[in-house]
């Protein structure tokens, strides 16, 4: 698909399920991984690593999708650092208003978002090309997708390495908690399944649909 | 914090390595170290780039404490940390034009290299003094580099073994990143007794 075609496409309902699904951040673009894989220890984190990131994505979206015509081509990289930063210092003091506990579980990992490729590629690749309106849209179909990933992989560490979804005990006394999985090799392990079973279906997926162009 | 100068250089190399313990700077290690020649390169580089950037966040965190600005920290830390990749990127591009290219669009990344910002951030958090900051970066950088050698000497003895084609690609380096990580983590209560 070229750009400008793209760009002359109305919103349809793909510019909103293109991040979560044929595009999903965290398995088909495997970007953002440095908070993907630190704070998915359980999945309270996951889904609020998850919204922090979903609200600094789609407003940064929206703020360079605005002033799109008005940045000169040099030096757009470094505006749009720095209003994504600006909206990351702003969620870093907003949880930590909100809930201390949660601001020390994610650590300096809320200020990391500034580095997260998943934000300044949207708003290079699709915000500085786009209208406000659809761009706006696009991000928050990927920041939706970004939180699915990673309470995915949240949940399933939670549930091997603590034998606990969202703080409940799952399983009775016998269970012995797999505790690799909530420490640092487990999130590689997990994103590294998780990544198989996508490419698992998706060979599925083409060995059906090339067995009936066969037949 | 008053841990000593080498405890923390030991513990940010080996037991809290960057890449393979607290997850920072995951994108050039997945990207670059596909080839060993690139990957030593670019360690370096960013090594370089982290003790500029400590070296500038520290006394940036001195201003900004002395006219009470805290909340523009991470605004001035980026604005520092891409200043710093744009000068290493004009040295490189002048004396080996070649390694430039090899690592293309790698080395402008820099500035949105986590581990990077993580240095800045971090010694700001746990407070480091100067001589701690610099051993931290320095750490911080070798561990990296050293994760992305590892990284990239296993990957090229990869390419030679038969491996089905469903782990190929992103899942395979994952999983081979679990596994560095959990001989990592062999390490961990290094220096503990102290």
């Amino acid at each position: 698909m070229s750009l400008s075609k793209q760009a002359d496409e109305g919103i349809t309902f793909d510019t909103f399920m293109e991040g979560i699904w044929r595009q999903n951040p965290v398995f088909v673009m495997v970007l953002g991984m440095c908070p993907t894989l630190a704070v998915t220890v359980s999945a309270e984190n996951a889904i609020s690593m998850g919204l922090a990131t979903s609200f600094v994505l789609v407003s940064s979206c929206l703020l360079v999708s605005l002033i799109r015509n008005v940045v000169p081509k040099e030096v757009r990289i470094a505006t749009y650092i720095v209003i994504i930063a600006t909206f990351v210092t702003l969620v870093d003091y907003l949880i930590q208003a909100v809930s201390l506990k949660l601001y020390e579980a994610l650590g300096a990992f809320i200020q990391l978002i500034v580095v997260n490729c998943i934000i300044l590629g949207r708003a290079e690749a699709h915000a500085s090309k786009n209208p406000p309106l659809k761009s706006v849209v696009n991000a928050l179909g990927m920041g939706i997708g970004f939180t699915i990933g990673l309470l995915a992989l949240g949940a399933t560490r939670e549930i091997l390495g603590a034998g606990k979804l969202f703080g409940i005990t799952l399983f009775g006394e016998q269970f012995q908690p797999w505790v690799v999985m909530v420490l640092p090799p487990g999130g590689f392990f997990v994103l590294g399944g998780w990544l198989l079973l996508f490419s698992l279906l998706r060979s599925r997926k083409a060995a059906i649909e090339g067995g009936h162009s066969h037949e | 914090m008053n841990d000593s100068v080498s405890l923390i250089f030991i513990s940010t190399l080996l037991t809290n390595n960057f890449v393979l313990a607290m997850f920072l700077g995951l994108c050039p290690f997945l990207g670059v170290s596909g080839r060993l020649d690139t990957a030593l390169p670019m360690g370096i580089a960013t090594t370089f780039v982290m003790l500029v950037a400590s070296l500038c966040a520290y006394g940036l965190n001195q201003l900004l404490g002395y006219f009470n600005l805290e909340f523009l920290r991470l605004i001035s830390y980026i604005v520092v940390i891409a200043s710093s990749v744009q000068l290493v990127e004009m040295v490189m591009k002048k004396y080996s034009p070649a390694l430039f290219r090899a690592l293309g669009i790698y080395l402008p990344l820099i500035t949105t290299n986590c581990a990077v910002l993580g240095v800045a951030l971090f010694q700001t958090a746990r407070e480091y003094d100067l001589s701690q900051s610099l051993a931290f970066s320095f750490g911080g950088g070798a561990g990296f580099t050293l994760a992305l050698v590892l990284m990239a000497s296993l990957r090229e003895r990869l390419q030679l073994a038969n491996v089905p084609t469903l782990m190929q690609g992103t899942a395979l380096s994952l999983i081979l990143a679990g596994l560095l990580s959990l001989t990592f983590m062999g390490f961990a209560g290094l220096g503990a007794g102290e």
